[in-house]
């Protein structure tokens, strides 16, 4: 599946295979010095749809969120994302880890959200949208510029992209961020607590933006404490609790009766 | 109130009761005051404040200011002693000042002149590069690395510029030749003598482009640690290389916290090459000292050289002032989005 000699391959080239999931999770574990985060995770989440992951703060949920893209590396255990194993190759049955240009061309199908939204603010929406395809894919400008309009019109944005960073609310800065993860037309899109920063009445036009994605079709992995979305938008809801998977399903079936005590008390404090 | 049980067992419905009904009302009369029964009804309702007569429009402020004898006396002193400092100069015939003016379109001063430019711009130049190189060593993740650029700033910015000066001047002393080729006495492919190769041109330069790098090191170490790891996260996970998120992100994040140390170090450089005149480095003071040792003119030379370093300086420092604001941009608004930030806690919340 690995092919590091096709350095500028674009994504999306290769079809999904039908029968395996966008993301294959199997058996994570992970450690920050004497703290084991995750603890054995395994979840599949299937092309197409959207995996809700919730779960008290320090449960490790961004964390296993940040090791499918490999900000985190795993301290065991295996993730595939489109059939390719992330962070290794297979060869010889003995595992390589990659070179980092292979890893970056990993990470180009991929985008992700991040809670503080990390633009960049030495330029413009606009730029920070065209930033990715110019630099990485080698866009020609002109063309990254009309793409990177046309996100900017999906989100809301049109008559933002001459702004910086710093001229915008919140809620604007996430939509930024999302279209310039969209500008790399990334088959699985990673949201990791994409509204937990945001003013209240900012939450909705974030949350809007995730619900059309979703509905066009796009695999998403979202951690969240926006029970509203995962019920509405969830195709599947993971609550990780202490490093393990406590209880999974649909949401609403997971949401209206909840099995476990710590769930319950979760959904309790979160509301 | 020591009849008020007796008034309970009244209530109690005794027909027979003894009580003068006259005095069970009288009893009551704490327990439900009736505003009729009050003896002095309130005739006047609220006597209303006199109010402020209102002051509109409001005057300026016109109040006497407190005497300050103390600022004034200093104020005077400041200006007494600078009358007297100029007059000192102005009239002391040793100072030569036709001899400055004479000197200062010199055609010897302005090829001094030029070199300090040359020394300061291509030192500064260079050190930036060492510099960042340097600081890229020593965020990298080899300790190889790390340890390789520790040593570099610590041994440059451990010794004196003056010694170094002296030994770049001298490097011919220890290593006669420099060549290319196989190293560890390997044949070498070309091969030039010290002598030719180190001028005093030469040898200023490597002194302080290569002491210059080290003090660059850390100014660039403290700007590429001053930009927020999510913008390396946010920049990676599009698919960025390291060098891409260096030099697309990172870089031009630091450069704001670069750049106002860089152009004091620039500033600083522009006078630090006179250090230079000890290995005769025909920049501005050395050509400076070569004519006093001509005509004797030692201050007046010294002044030439001093106007010519407070031009440089002067423009230098207005330089950076367009530098400074050319590398905010993204951030100059920060305060406008502060403001509007802070608007809601001055109105009632929305």
């Amino acid at each position: 599946m690995n092919r590091p000699d096709e350095p500028g391959e674009p994504n999306r080239d290769r079809p999904a295979d039908p029968g395996l999931p966008m993301v294959r999770i199997r058996s994570v574990r992970k450690r920050f010095g004497a703290v084991e985060v995750l603890k054995g995770i395994s979840l599949d989440v299937p092309a197409g749809e959207v995996v809700c992951v919730v779960g008290p703060s320090g449960s490790g949920k961004s964390t296993l969120l940040r090791c499918v893209n490999r900000l985190e590396t795993p301290d065991s255990g295996r993730i595939w994302v489109d059939g390719e194993l992330m962070g290794h190759a297979e060869r010889g049955g003995r595992l390589h880890e990659l070179r980092p240009a292979e890893l970056s061309r990993q990470r180009r199908g991929i985008g992700m959200v991040f809670q503080r939204f990390h633009l960049f603010p030495h330029r413009t929406a606009l730029e920070n949208v065209m930033e990715g395809p110019v630099t990485v894919l080698g866009t020609p400008a002109a063309r990254a510029r009309r793409a990177a309009a046309e996100l900017l019109e999906r989100v809301g944005l049109a008559d933002r992209a001459g702004h910086y960073p710093a001229q915008l609310s919140g809620g604007q800065q996430q939509r930024v961020a999302i279209a310039r993860s969209l500008a790399m037309r990334p088959k699985l899109m990673l949201f990791d607590e994409p509204t937990s920063a945001l003013d209240p009445e900012l939450v909705q036009e974030v949350l809007a933006v995730m619900r059309d994605l979703a509905a066009s079709g796009m695999t998403m992995m979202v951690v969240t404490h926006e029970m509203g979305f995962a019920r509405e938008v969830g195709d599947q809801l993971v609550f990780i609790d202490d490093g393990r998977i406590v209880e999974r399903g649909h949401p609403r079936e997971v949401l209206d009766a909840p099995r476990h005590e710590r769930l319950r008390a979760f959904l309790g404090q979160v509301g | 109130m020591e009849v008020t049980p007796a008034r309970d067992a009244d209530s109690g419905a005794a027909p027979g009761s003894p009580i003068d009904p006259e005095l069970s009302a009288d009893h009551e009369l704490p327990m439900n005051p009736d505003p009729s029964m009050n003896p002095d009804p309130p005739s006047d309702p609220e006597p209303p404040i006199d109010p402020e007569p209102p002051i509109d429009p409001e005057p300026p402020i016109d109040a006497v200011r407190p005497a300050r004898p103390g600022r004034w006396f200093a104020a005077a002193a400041a200006i007494a002693f600078l009358a007297w400092l100029a007059y000192t100069i102005v009239v002391n015939e040793n100072l030569h000042w036709d001899v400055i003016v004479a000197y200062l379109g010199d055609g010897r001063i302005l090829g001094g002149l030029w070199v300090t430019i040359q020394l300061t711009v291509l030192s500064m130049v260079i050190g930036l590069v060492l510099g960042v190189l340097a600081a890229v060593m020593q965020l990298s993740d080899s300790p190889v690395l790390r340890g390789t650029s520790a040593l570099y700033t610590w041994f440059f910015r451990g010794t004196p510029l003056l010694v170094q000066l002296i030994f770049w001047f001298n490097i011919g002393l220890v290593f006669p030749t420099f060549g290319i080729g196989v190293p560890f006495g390997g044949p070498k492919l070309i091969e030039w003598q010290a002598n030719e190769l180190i001028t005093p041109f030469t040898a200023a330069l490597l002194g302080l482009a290569i002491n210059e790098g080290a003090y660059m090191a850390e100014i660039v170490r403290a700007g590429i640690r001053s930009v927020d790891p999510g913008q390396r996260e946010a920049a990676e996970s599009l698919g960025m290389s390291h060098r891409q998120v260096l030099r697309r992100v990172v870089l031009p994040q630091a450069m704001r916290v670069i750049i106002p140390p860089t152009g004091n170090q620039f500033i600083s450089m522009l006078k630090t090459t006179s250090m230079v005149s000890v290995i005769a480095g025909a920049e501005l003071l050395t050509v400076a000292q070569r004519i006093y040792l001509g005509n004797f003119e030692v201050i007046a030379m010294l002044i030439v050289a001093s106007i010519w370093y407070m031009v440089l300086t002067t423009v230098a420092s207005v330089g950076q002032h367009f530098i400074e604001r050319r590398f905010e941009r993204g951030h100059a608004r920060l305060s406008t989005r502060v403001r509007r930030n802070l608007r809601p806690f001055a109105k009632e919340p929305a």
